[in-house]
C-alpha cells in the first residue's frame, strides 16, 4: 500500500504555541488519485497543506514524497510537488507572467512556455486574459488564473487549498467543472482541501474528513454520505440538504411546514428547540438525500405519512454505485438513489417525477436568527 | 524676497562654472552615499522585516532611532574616527569627499533600512509561500517577495536621498567646505548667508530644491513607471 503512495503524511502533528493545530494526521495520496480533505474552518486544513508542501515542518511524524522525507528533497525533486495556497496571491505583473512563473523556474523555453500558458488559460476558461494586469481581474478570474498557474506545471502532486472559496454558487459550479477537467487531464495526484462537501464529493475519488486536528473519517464519497462516522460529519455531509419553510402547525409529534408553492410537509421537530414551535416561525427542514424516494410522476398514494413534491430532474451525477439527482420544483431537493433505480425510472434531466420523503426522515430546526437564546 | 530671487538667478547665470562644480559634487557625494546606504540598509531592512530572531524588536527600535540621528552628531563621530589621532586617521580621508560620502551613507542607511522594513512587512507572507509552492527556491521566493515590495523599497531610496542631499551638519564637519574640494550646495548656502550674500544663498537653495525635485521625478518614474503602463491595458470595463 505504502509503495504506491506518491505523497504520504504519517502521524503528523503541528502546534502553534500551546495550541494543537494537528494532533495526529495520516494521509496517503496514490499516483493519479484525487483525494479531498474536508473540514470546517479552523480544522487545520491550511496548516496541513503547508506541511504537505514542506513549507512548515511537523512537530511529530513525517511527510514523504515517494518515500523521501520532504526535508531531504533536493530543489529539483521539490518541483514535482506544487501547491495552490488559500487566497491564491498573485504576483505583480500580467496574467501570463503569473502563469509562466513556475515554468520559468523549471527552465521551460520561451516558445514552449507561451504555448503552455495559453493552453492552461484556455482550459480554465480565461483564454485571452494573458496580457491583463492581475490587479484588473475579478475574484473569479483571479481564482481561475491561480489554478492555471498551478495546473500548467502538470506536477506529479498538486495540492489545492480552497480553490473555489468565496465564489457565488453558479461561478463555483462552473469553476469546479473546469478544475476537474484540468486536474484529471494531467494524470498527476491531486489533493483538494475544502470546507465544502459538495466540492469534495463532486471531485474526489476519496474523501478524508478533518475534524479537530485529526482525520475522523476516510472513504469513498458515497460511503461517507451513507454512513457518517460522527454527528459532525452527518451535519457536514448534509449541510446543503436543507430547505427553508414556515411553520404552520404542530400535529402530535410532528410539525407541519409550508415549503413554498402550497406544498406542506410534516417533519420531526429537533429536540433542542422543541420549546416554542409557534406558527409563522421560519424553519429549516433537513433531510438525507438517500431518504428521498423517486417515483413516476403522479404515482399511487402512500400508506405511511410521507411528504410529496412534484419535481423536474435538473441534473444527475454518478457517485460510486449511486446517482445523485438534483430536482427542481416548489421544493428544491437532492436525491441519492441506486443506479438500478435511476435506470428503472428512466431518469434524465428534464423528466418529471414525484419525490417522496417519510415524515420521520425530515427534521425541522428553527432558523438560527429566531432560535430563543 | 523677489529681489533676492532675481539677483539669485543672475548669480546662477554669471558664476555658472563654480555653481556647476558645487552641484555636481553634491550629486556625486549624496548619490554615492545613498548607493552605499542601500547596500547597507536594504539587507538589514529585509532581514529585520522578515526574519524571526531574538532582539528583533530592539533592532527595529534602533533602526527607527536612526531616523532621528542628528547629521552633526554623525559628522562628529566620523570626524573623530578619521581625524589624525583617530583609529582611521592614517588614511588621510578627513576633509575629502570620501569622508562626506561615509558620513552621509551612515545617515542614509537607517532610512533605507527602516522604510524597506515596513515595505517588506506590508507584503503578505502568503506571497513568499505561494512562490515556494510553485517550486521557487528560498532565494527566488525572497526575490519575488522583494519585487512585490518594490514601491516601498523605491520610497526608501527616495527618502534616503532626500535626507542626505539636504543635510549640512555632517558634510560641514567632515568635509570642511573647502572651495573646489568639498564645497557642496548646503555648505555653500551656509557660507553665502554668513557672508551676507543672500542672493547667492537663495539661488543655491532654488538649485538644491530643483535638483531634489528632478531626482525624485526620475526615481518615481523608475519606481512606478512599468506598473502604470500595465494598468492601462485593461480593456474597457
Amino acid at each position: 500500500m505504502t509503495a504506491s503512495a506518491v505523497l504520504e503524511a504519517e502521524r503528523v502533528a503541528f502546534r502553534i504555541g500551546d495550541r494543537t493545530i494537528l494532533a495526529d494526521v495520516s494521509l496517503r495520496l496514490g499516483a493519479g488519485e484525487v483525494v479531498a480533505v474536508l473540514g470546517p474552518n479552523g480544522a487545520g486544513k491550511s496548516t496541513l497543506v503547508r506541511l504537505l508542501l514542506g513549507l512548515e515542518r511537523p512537530h511529530a511524524g513525517a511527510v514523504r514524497l515517494r518515500g523521501t522525507p520532504l526535508s531531504d528533497l533536493s530543489e529539483r525533486e521539490r518541483l514535482d510537488l506544487v501547491g495552490l495556497l488559500q487566497g491564491s496571491p498573485m504576483f505583480a505583473g500580467s496574467v501570463a507572467d503569473n502563469v509562466a512563473y513556475g515554468l520559468r523556474l523549471r527552465g521551460v523555453a520561451p516558445a514552449e512556455r507561451a504555448r503552455r500558458v495559453e493552453a492552461a488559460l484556455d482550459r480554465m476558461g480565461v483564454a485571452g486574459l494573458g496580457g491583463r494586469d492581475v490587479r484588473s481581474l475579478s475574484g473569479g478570474e483571479t481564482q481561475r488564473v491561480a489554478i492555471a498557474r498551478a495546473t500548467v506545471l502538470d506536477p506529479d502532486v498538486l495540492l489545492l487549498d480552497e480553490p473555489a472559496a468565496g465564489l457565488d454558487v453558479a461561478s463555483r459550479r462552473r469553476l469546479l467543472a473546469d478544475l476537474e477537467a484540468a486536474v484529471r487531464r494531467g494524470g498527476g495526484a491531486t489533493l483538494l482541501v475544502t470546507h465544502d462537501p459538495q466540492e469534495a464529493f463532486a471531485l474526489a475519488d476519496r474523501v478524508c474528513v478533518l475534524e479537530g486536528g485529526a482525520v475522523s473519517q476516510e472513504g469513498a464519497p458515497a460511503d461517507i454520505v451513507a454512513e457518517p462516522a460522527s454527528a459532525f460529519i452527518a451535519e457536514l455531509t448534509g449541510a446543503e440538504l436543507v430547505v427553508d419553510g414556515v411553520l404552520v402547525a404542530r400535529r402530535e409529534r410532528l410539525v407541519e411546514v409550508e415549503m413554498g408553492g402550497g406544498v406542506r410537509w410534516l417533519a420531526v421537530p429537533a429536540a433542542h428547540s422543541a420549546a416554542d414551535w409557534t406558527p409563522g416561525r421560519r424553519v429549516h427542514v433537513a433531510y438525507r438525500p438517500e431518504d428521498v424516494a423517486l417515483t413516476q410522476s403522479g404515482g399511487g398514494a402512500p400508506s405511511t405519512p410521507r411528504n410529496r413534491a412534484q419535481a423536474t430532474v435538473s441534473s444527475m451525477a454518478p457517485l460510486g454505485g449511486l446517482v445523485r439527482v438534483r430536482l427542481e420544483g416548489p421544493v428544491p431537493l437532492v436525491a441519492l438513489i441506486t443506479r438500478e433505480g435511476a435506470t428503472e425510472l428512466d431518469l434524465a434531466p428534464g423528466r418529471q417525477v414525484s419525490a417522496l420523503l417519510k415524515a420521520v426522515a425530515a427534521r425541522a430546526y428553527m432558523a438560527p436568527a429566531e432560535r430563543p437564546s | 524676497m523677489l529681489e533676492a530671487l532675481g539677483r539669485g538667478l543672475a548669480y546662477l547665470l554669471s558664476g555658472s562654472a563654480d555653481v556647476l562644480e558645487i552641484v555636481l559634487l553634491s550629486l556625486r557625494v549624496s548619490g554615492t552615499a545613498v548607493a552605499l546606504g542601500v547596500l547597507l540598509g536594504l539587507p538589514v531592512g529585509v532581514a529585520v522585516g522578515l526574519g524571526r530572531f531574538r532582539g528583533r524588536r530592539i533592532a527595529i527600535a534602533a533602526i527607527h532611532t536612526g531616523f532621528a540621528l542628528p547629521p552633526v552628531v554623525v559628522g562628529l563621530f566620523i570626524y573623530i574616527v578619521l581625524s589624525r589621532s583617530g583609529p582611521l586617521g592614517g588614511l588621510g580621508l578627513l576633509f575629502t569627499p570620501t569622508a562626506m560620502i561615509i558620513a552621509q551613507a551612515v545617515l542614509a542607511a537607517p532610512y533605507v533600512a527602516g522604510i524597506t522594513l515596513a515595505a517588506v512587512q506590508s507584503v503578505p507572507e502568503s506571497v513568499r509561500l505561494q512562490a515556494r509552492a510553485l517550486g521557487a527556491s528560498r532565494m527566488r521566493a525572497l526575490a519575488t517577495h522583494l519585487r512585490e515590495a518594490r514601491l516601498g523599497i523605491g520610497a526608501a531610496v527616495v527618502a534616503g536621498f532626500g535626507a542626505v542631499i539636504s543635510e549640512v551638519g555632517a558634510v560641514m564637519l567632515v568635509g570642511g567646505n573647502v572651495q573646489g574640494e568639498t564645497r557642496v550646495m548646503t555648505t555653500a548656502i551656509v557660507l553665502e548667508t554668513r557672508r551676507g550674500d543672500i542672493a547667492a544663498a537663495v539661488a543655491l537653495g532654488i538649485v538644491l530644491l530643483s535638483i531634489a525635485f528632478a531626482v525624485n521625478i526620475a526615481l518615481t518614474r523608475l519606481q512606478q513607471g512599468p506598473a502604470s503602463v500595465a494598468r492601462s491595458s485593461r480593456p474597457g470595463a
